[in-house]
């Protein structure tokens, strides 16, 4: 149905329109501008003006999954005709791919590309189930001080984590815990805790109790009506609080290189690591980052319309 | 085979005591309305029933076990919320199917149930649809058939069709009424509207501030209300409450309303009945709008008045009388008093009258 709409109201509306097109091309910029220099070759990653159009390649990917070394002598030709192409294109940037025996010799990025996989999903998991949990009683229950203990759950918010950042080191090399997963996970649970209980509680509100307790009439303990009622109808909370859990578990930086240097390295440390000394190799940094954009854009572009309610939420009244 | 009984049901929010001293016994097959206003208890009531709520003194027994103890899985109890309280998430026949599911029924004969269920309540199309797709009355059908379809012991309603439009409560209440008739099961239902109350209880409760007012069938409570908050709470127009004072007047009782130039003719034997009630005062007439008679021309018996408001209903009139400083609401045939001013002739029907204690409120139960 159109709407019949004043002069002032279609003029505003071009507004907002062209306000909005300008915001997704700023930020849509950057990552477009790493998307093509993952795919650029080398020369033309630094050239100035900046190249846009270029036939794309994926050497980059290749230099970001193998160990290489800088070839002192040109490689011998029959050696150069032998080689998978992919080989071909690191013999063309003067350098050879490390072997043992006739296995290639893989780059760190896959081990700290799953390292942060693991931490990240099995964080993400505990504090949104625990948060889940929480939020389940605190919505439900009378609970002695629940105000208070609220409050106190969203205080370990209020402090920057890099001021604990030290202390916790120290504390985790005490006993253990450093440059490990499970150190990494417990850290990114107790981070996320608060923001996944607060959030969960609002959607634990707005689910009507009448719900569980026609369940309760009907046969079932409360358990079973949490877990056949509460859970599929918080499913939209859920998606959107495991999101932002996951978001900021994959992106966490300081924590991850100061309590990770070798084994439970995640991503974001590493790839920095790789600029090095000299002159930085831009593509394969590229591609790195953006391999490691993916996971996020996957996961958020499933759950979108989850996390569209999640973020208008309690703007809207059912 | 159902019966219901609560003994010196006590509950309290904090220190609000919402439930006090509640007895009630329910037999068999009974279909007994909680009546009163939001606040009274009766919810809560229906809710400890169900065991949704605690109590904190007395017994609930179901069939002369207590079961206050138990949880509500654990009573065999079905309950309808005012809100419906479908599952969004599933289909209308995983509703009704759903409280069979908690009893591990094979699918084959939840399949069976729900379909019979769905057959007798008229929402066999409806089982592939999910709630938010149902209007308000298939919903409130969807709710009781889920509540029906394990056949419980007892049925608990709270006011569930409360949040339908005038027309669908209506129907609803009939529908109700229907499947009470069929399928005979002990009810319990919870409602403000006491125009349900009448229609659907073989008896009704009627409670205020956590005490039971009255408990009766609907005649009862219309024709012999207990206090004057029954008599004011049950009936549409509301009753005419009036302080009066009864005189020996040459062989009849006078009965003067307030402050009101004259009184009104009584048969002599009310003051026999009222046994010295009148001489000390505090005594508070109650008359229905249907008993207050008004007719245009003079006649024995009738008090010239004037017609103040006019309230038209479409099958009568509900005329405000000015009496002195007090009003009395008559009912009258639609238009029979013109307009504001008129001049009319009154008079109150002494079969119709009932007389109440002014300071406690309860009736004197003294019929003409």
């Amino acid at each position: 149905m159109a709407a019949v709409r004043t002069s002032s109201e279609v003029a505003f509306n071009r507004i907002a329109i062209a306000a909005v097109l300008i915001a997704t091309l700023i930020f849509l910029a950057p990552i477009y501008w790493i998307a093509s220099t993952a795919f650029k070759p080398k020369e033309l990653a630094v050239s100035v003006p900046p190249t846009v159009l270029f036939e794309p390649e994926v050497t980059p990917f290749v230099r970001l999954f193998t160990k290489r070394v800088q070839m002192q002598k040109p490689v011998d030709p029959q050696v150069y005709d032998a080689a998978p192409w992919w080989e071909k294109r690191i013999y063309d940037g003067g350098e050879r791919v490390l072997k043992v025996g006739k296995d290639v010799q893989l780059s760190q990025y896959p081990d700290r590309f799953m390292n942060s996989l693991i931490v990240a999903v099995i964080s993400t998991v505990l504090a949104v189930g625990m948060g889940t949990f929480t939020a389940y009683g605190f919505s439900r229950f009378k609970i002695a001080g629940e105000a208070d203990l609220l409050f106190f759950i969203l205080s370990t918010r209020m402090l920057p984590p890099v001021v604990v950042a030290i202390p916790m080191f120290l504390m985790y090399r005490m006993v253990g815990l450093n440059d490990s997963h499970i150190g990494l996970i417990i850290l990114y649970v107790a981070f996320n805790l608060s923001f996944s209980v607060w959030l969960m509680k609002g959607f634990m509100d707005e689910i009507p109790k009448e719900y569980e307790e026609a369940a309760l009439v009907d046969g079932y303990t409360r358990m079973q009506a949490f877990f056949k009622i509460v859970l599929p109808e918080a499913a939209t909370g859920i998606a959107a609080t495991a999101v932002f859990c996951f978001i900021t578990a994959w992106n966490e930086y300081a924590f991850a290189l100061i309590m990770t240097n070798r084994r439970a390295q995640t991503a974001p440390p590493f790839i920095p690591s790789q600029i090095g000394s000299g002159l930085p190799d831009w593509t394969t940094i590229a591609a790195g980052t953006f391999l490691f954009l993916l996971p996020v854009a996957i996961f958020t572009f499933l759950l979108r319309n989850h996390l569209l309610r999640g973020v208008t939420f309690g703007a809207i009244r059912k | 085979m159902t019966q219901i009984e609560l003994r010196g049901i006590e509950k309290f929010f904090g220190a609000v005591q919402v439930i006090h001293n509640l007895n009630l016994a329910i037999a068999d097959n009974e279909f007994i309305v909680l009546l009163g206003q939001s606040g009274c208890g009766k919810t809560t009531t229906l809710r400890a029933v169900a065991g949704l709520e605690t109590i904190d003194q007395g017994d609930i027994l179901i069939d002369g076990k207590p079961v206050q103890h138990l949880k509500a899985a654990d009573r065999d109890i079905a309950m309808v919320f005012q809100s419906f309280s479908l599952y969004p998430h599933m289909t209308v026949f995983e509703n009704v199917a759903f409280p069979l599911r908690a009893m591990r029924m094979s699918s084959g004969e939840v399949d069976k149930s729900v379909r019979e269920v769905a057959r007798v309540l008229r929402i066999t199309d409806l089982l592939d649809k999910r709630p938010s797709a149902l209007s308000g009355g298939d919903m409130q059908r969807v709710a009781i058939g889920r509540a029906l379809v394990r056949r419980p012991k007892a049925m608990l309603m709270d006011e569930p069709i409360g949040a339908l439009d005038a027309k669908l409560r209506e129907e609803m209440r009939a529908e109700i009424k229907r499947l009470h008739v069929k399928q005979g099961s002990t009810t319990i239902y919870v409602t403000h509207d006491q125009i349900e109350a009448m229609s659907l209880a073989d008896r009704i409760v009627i409670m205020h501030e956590g005490f039971i007012q009255q408990v009766g069938t609907p005649d009862e409570v219309y024709s012999h209300p207990a206090n004057l908050f029954v008599a004011q709470f049950v009936g549409s127009p509301v009753m005419n409450i009036a302080e009066v004072n009864v005189a020996d007047q040459a062989g009849t009782a006078s009965v003067t309303v307030g402050d009101a130039p004259a009184g009104f003719e009584f048969p002599r034997q009310l003051l026999s009945k009222l046994n010295g009630h009148a001489a000390n005062g505090g005594l508070t007439l109650g008359i229905r709008p249907e008993g207050v008679l008004v007719r245009h021309d003079a006649a024995p018996g009738y008090m010239p008045v004037e017609a103040s408001i006019i309230e038209p209903l479409g099958s009568f009139d509900i005329v405000d009388l000015r009496l002195g400083s007090t009003m009395l609401r008559a009912r009258t045939k639609a238009g029979y008093v013109s307009g504001p001013g008129e001049k009319v002739h009154v008079r109150i029907d002494p079969e119709q009258a009932h007389f109440f204690d002014t300071a406690s409120g309860k009736s004197l139960g003294v019929r003409l």
